[in-house]
């Protein structure tokens, strides 16, 4: 457990002595305020609903920049072999770079909790939704860091890890918009592989334990086949 | 201490080690060598439980590797080849994360350390650098200061001295040598003359296989006795000394080799008959010499060097294989 914190604690003042944290935080930023507010005005509803209906996209794109490196670049420069030699399992490793990369997600959303203030100002906003849709944006992220973190354990080349990492969580962004192509047998359990369809239910502040269970096993699955991956290259 | 058998790693088809079999006493330092992609660096890292061999155990103080691996662990500092760091954090967070890793938990304890492994590596100017910005020296230096951290009871280090500047190796020759009265340490080199002042025991491996495990002194007692002697002359003619030399044993080989300085003649005096073979001709050349009014400036009997033996052991399993 002391293992972990201090592994994640390292790993996420990394991102803050590279230029990486503060490029990527402004490109989330600059990204989901211009979507954002572009429309707000013309729709002229004071809640958050767009701003959440687009994270998934936003963080299929964002999230596998942020976790590329976690194991891509320590196998790169060979503090893997450093790491791996020091007292700590794999677990503990793997868990402890996951936790890193949540922790940055949950900073760069922090910055956006403006727009809710601001909102208010201008308009009632319902707390619930706007709970809700951060909870599931945090699932969601941490979800997508479990993703990213899979990716980046499969090879030392950053981008590769990059590229793999999108298209496993644009995948799973997307799955539920591709339902019109599927058979109807199937349709009910292909919503549910789908991360859209949770973090819609969350986002609208209904908080369904079967939605969190989703994410949860998602994290724990790639999380799990992260360890997995670990054990076999060595 | 460490005990090892038949330990066995492929990397596909490949196989980097072959059966290695070795035991390893307390208190011993035991130096790894062999010609470039022997198996050094893949058998260390299977000892520090980098790789998992394909067959084989691996016994430390009575703990089995893959099992008890972070036991295991935390009793070995290992220093890889050519150090790899966090290139981005500071000499001292670096430090720090280690420590904090290694379970120093306590912050007086930890500053304690620090303070007593840069006086030992020489880190106290560097303290506060980036690791990216340090010399190749610098950062082997970090690397060892990671590797002593807990004042671990093995220690294994990966070409320690590669990189560093000729008074540095010293320095590092001194730290292995001083550590190494209590603690035992494992380490891998190319450089003969290293293992051979540092080392209580010599392992050679060659194409993944152990082909000599001794000590330093056995080594040398158990090659050919081929001894060579190494004259330089001042004033005499090429045709005369060679015939001259050639009169006093008829199965000295002579060869001349090229001087040192312009008017010395030089030769290599080998000998190829099994009999006399023991014999030291140093007095017979010099009393034949002191017939003549040449000038004697060397006379020196070469007995076998490392050097000789591992190039024997490494080169006869090539041609084998």
């Amino acid at each position: 457990m002391k293992q972990i914190k201090t592994i994640a604690i390292k790993e996420f003042k990394d991102y803050f002595i590279s230029p990486i944290a503060y490029i990527v935080i402004s490109l989330f930023l600059i990204v989901t305020g211009w979507f954002f507010f572009s429309t707000f005005f013309i729709f002229g509803r004071a809640d958050l609903r767009d701003f959440f209906s687009l994270l998934p996209i936003i963080f299929s794109f964002i999230i596998p920049a942020i976790t590329m490196r976690l194991f891509s670049e320590e196998k790169n420069v060979g503090s893997y072999e450093t790491l791996l030699t020091m007292p700590v399992s794999f677990t503990d490793i793997a868990l402890g770079k996951f936790f890193a990369a949540t922790l940055f997600t949950a900073a760069m959303l922090l910055p956006t909790l403006a727009y809710p203030i601001f909102i208010s100002f201008i308009g009632e906003v319902d707390p619930g939704p706007v709970i809700g849709g951060y909870l599931g944006a945090i699932f969601l992220a941490a979800a997508y860091c479990s993703l990213g973190l899979f990716a980046s354990a499969l090879t030392r080349n950053q981008i590769i890890a990059f590229i793999i990492g999108c298209s496993l969580c644009f995948t799973l962004t997307i799955l539920d918009k591709l339902l019109f192509f599927m058979p109807s047998k199937i349709i009910s359990a292909i919503e549910y592989i789908g991360a859209n369809f949770h973090f819609t239910n969350i986002s609208r502040g209904i908080i369904d334990s079967r939605d969190i269970l989703y994410f949860v096993s998602v994290i724990f699955i790639f999380i799990f086949s992260t360890h997995i991956v670990m054990h076999e290259k060595n | 201490m460490i005990e090892v058998q038949n330990l066995t790693k492929y990397f596909k088809d490949f196989r980097a080690v072959n059966n290695i079999s070795m035991t390893i006493r307390k208190g011993e330092i035991l130096g790894l060598l062999g010609p470039n992609g022997a198996g050094k660096t893949t058998t260390l890292r299977m000892l520090t439980g980098y790789f998992r061999p394909n067959s084989g155990t691996m016994k430390i103080k009575g703990l089995q590797m893959p099992k008890d691996a972070i036991q295991i662990k935390s009793m070995i500092g290992y220093l890889p080849e050519s150090a790899p760091l966090y290139h981005n954090m500071l000499v001292y967070d670096y430090l720090e994360y280690v420590a904090k890793i290694k379970g120093i938990d306590d912050k007086e304890k930890r500053y304690d350390r620090f303070l007593q492994l840069s006086d030992i590596c020489g880190l106290s100017a560097i303290m506060d650098k980036p690791i990216a910005n340090l010399s190749k020296g610098l950062k082997q230096r970090v690397g060892i200061a990671h590797a002593m951290m807990t004042d671990p009871e093995i220690l294994i280090l990966d070409e320690p001295t590669s990189g560093l500047d000729p008074n540095q190796i010293v320095e590092i020759r001194d730290i292995i040598k001083t550590i190494g009265k209590e603690k035992t340490i494992i380490f891998s080199t190319h450089i003969l003359s290293e293992a051979e002042a540092t080392c209580d025991r010599i392992a050679i491996i060659h194409n993944g296989k152990l082909v000599a495990d001794d000590t330093t002194a056995n080594l040398k007692l158990g090659a050919e006795q081929n001894s060579l002697i190494k004259l330089s002359l001042k004033g005499a003619l090429k045709e005369d000394a060679a015939s001259l030399l050639k009169s006093i044993h008829s199965s000295l080989d002579i060869k001349t080799i090229d001087p040192v300085e312009n008017d010395l003649l030089s030769f290599e005096i080998t000998c190829s008959d099994d009999v006399s073979k023991n014999h030291d001709f140093r007095s017979d050349i010099y009393l034949k010499i002191k017939e003549t009014d040449w000038i004697i400036v060397q006379l020196i009997k070469e007995s076998q060097t490392l050097e000789k033996i591992f190039r024997e052991l490494t080169r006869e399993e090539a041609k084998i294989s």
